[in-house]
């Protein structure tokens, strides 16, 4: 989504995560995962690093606001929605029945901090697309797909309506649009991979 | 206008020193304020509703809070003196890179260390001591993560140092035998007046962590 909005050409490796290729594997040793950006034959890791590093490397369209305390609110954000947001949906969506009660109650209080956040603005990164809107696409994008997969419901819009009304404008801009898989084939790759007998719907 | 900058931390937090450390080295003039984590205090709570946690960087009346958010806050507004991330944006994603790696993987395993027995504290002993040896890698024959100068990287790790004898009394093992680089480039860090004057002595650690472990009844 970073390159696409900064205009940049690149080449798209897609890695099988079961039998991972000696380039990964080359790239990032430490952590052996992706996403992996090699620009010039150098590797960058980590998709926070990484949009950072877009940001400041290609001038155009800035993903970064300008002022520094707006920037360090987008890095705790995406903090926050990496770490704790992250973690506590998937165990919403794929744990038993009786964890599950408690990380629903968890990912809707997490949930709520960033519902207040978008009060007023259009995108987390205000009038435009930008970091924090990006990050937020497991919220965006993915809570969607995962209901979809593992029939756990998250969120409802009357809940949270300004982020409803968030997601529905991020996923249909054009370029967000580009970079994502349709969301049927995401949940069905969910639910092959992680989905089992013992989710009960 | 003067500049009000005030900082909630408590004093054993290698998080919080990182940013005590920050201030030091930019010469910044700032109010101290020590929370009592069991009885944190409204402002505290105003200030960090999210996690409720230090350290918490007041600056006009404003909060940042996760202390690798605050130290590059920090870089970014006082920017003409001792910077700490590189000027270019690949070494600025390295820096950025281990410091991370730095934040998720210490604690834990460290904590174990201190506060578990047998099994799990192997367990974390193999983790933490790998974790460490990765680093050693990675520092190499360099004088700082950074380079030649004392960086980003440099500040995440350096406040982990008064926890050592900590680490290395309840784990069993010395740093100096198993992570040989460390150790050195830790002191050419403490050499430097803004690490010297933060870091609280190591023995002091250990008797806080003492004194918690018996609150906890985790001797």
């Amino acid at each position: 989504m970073a390159l696409k909005l900064k205009g940049v050409l690149y080449k798209y490796f897609e890695e099988d995560l079961g039998n991972k290729s000696p380039s990964l594997l080359k790239y990032n040793p430490i952590h052996k995962k992706i996403p992996v950006l090699v620009h010039n034959g150098k590797p960058i890791l980590e998709s926070l690093v990484i949009l950072e590093y877009i940001d400041e490397t290609w001038q155009g369209y800035p993903l970064l606001p300008k002022d520094p305390r707006e920037r360090a609110m987008a890095r705790f954000w995406a903090k926050f929605i990496d770490e704790m947001c992250l973690k506590s949906i998937w165990k919403a969506s794929w744990s038993d029945e009786k964890e599950r009660v408690k990380a629903v109650r968890e990912t809707s209080e997490l949930l709520q901090f960033l519902d207040k956040e978008l009060e007023q603005k259009r995108f987390f990164g205000g009038e435009t697309i930008g970091f924090l809107d990006i990050v937020a696409n497991i919220i965006g994008f993915w809570l969607g797909a995962l209901e979809e997969a593992s029939g756990v419901e998250l969120w409802t819009r009357q809940k949270f309506p300004n982020l409803s009304n968030w997601a529905n404008e991020f996923v249909s801009s054009s370029i967000i649009k580009e970079s994502l898989p349709p969301r049927d084939k995401l949940a069905a790759h969910l639910r092959n991979r992680y989905g089992s007998a013992e989710v009960s719907k | 206008m003067a500049d009000e900058v005030s900082l909630l931390d408590f004093w054993p937090s290698m998080f919080g020193m990182r940013v005590r450390v920050t201030l030091a080295e930019k010469g910044i003039k700032y109010e101290y304020k020590e929370e009592d984590l069991r009885h944190k205090s409204d402002l505290l709570l105003k200030m960090n509703p999210v996690h409720k946690k230090i350290p918490v960087l007041i600056h006009n009346g404003k909060s940042v809070c996760e202390s690798l958010v605050i130290v590059q806050y920090i870089d970014e507004v006082w920017k003409d003196k001792s910077p700490l991330l590189p000027s270019d944006p690949y070494q600025r994603a390295q820096a950025r890179f281990w410091a991370d790696f730095i934040d998720k993987k210490i604690y834990e395993p460290g904590r174990k260390l201190w506060a578990t027995k047998g099994e799990e504290q192997g367990a974390a002993k193999k983790e933490f001591l790998d974790i460490f040896k990765i680093l050693e890698g990675e520092l190499g024959d360099k004088p700082y993560f950074g380079g030649e100068t004392f960086g980003f990287v440099d500040v995440s790790l350096i406040t982990f140092y008064c926890w050592f004898y900590v680490y290395e009394t309840f784990g069993k093992f010395s740093f100096e035998a198993e992570c040989p680089k460390i150790l050195p480039w830790a002191k050419r860090c403490i050499q430097k007046e803004s690490v010297a004057k933060t870091l609280p002595d190591q023995k002091k650690v250990y008797e806080f962590v003492l004194e918690m472990k018996k609150m906890f009844g985790l001797d």
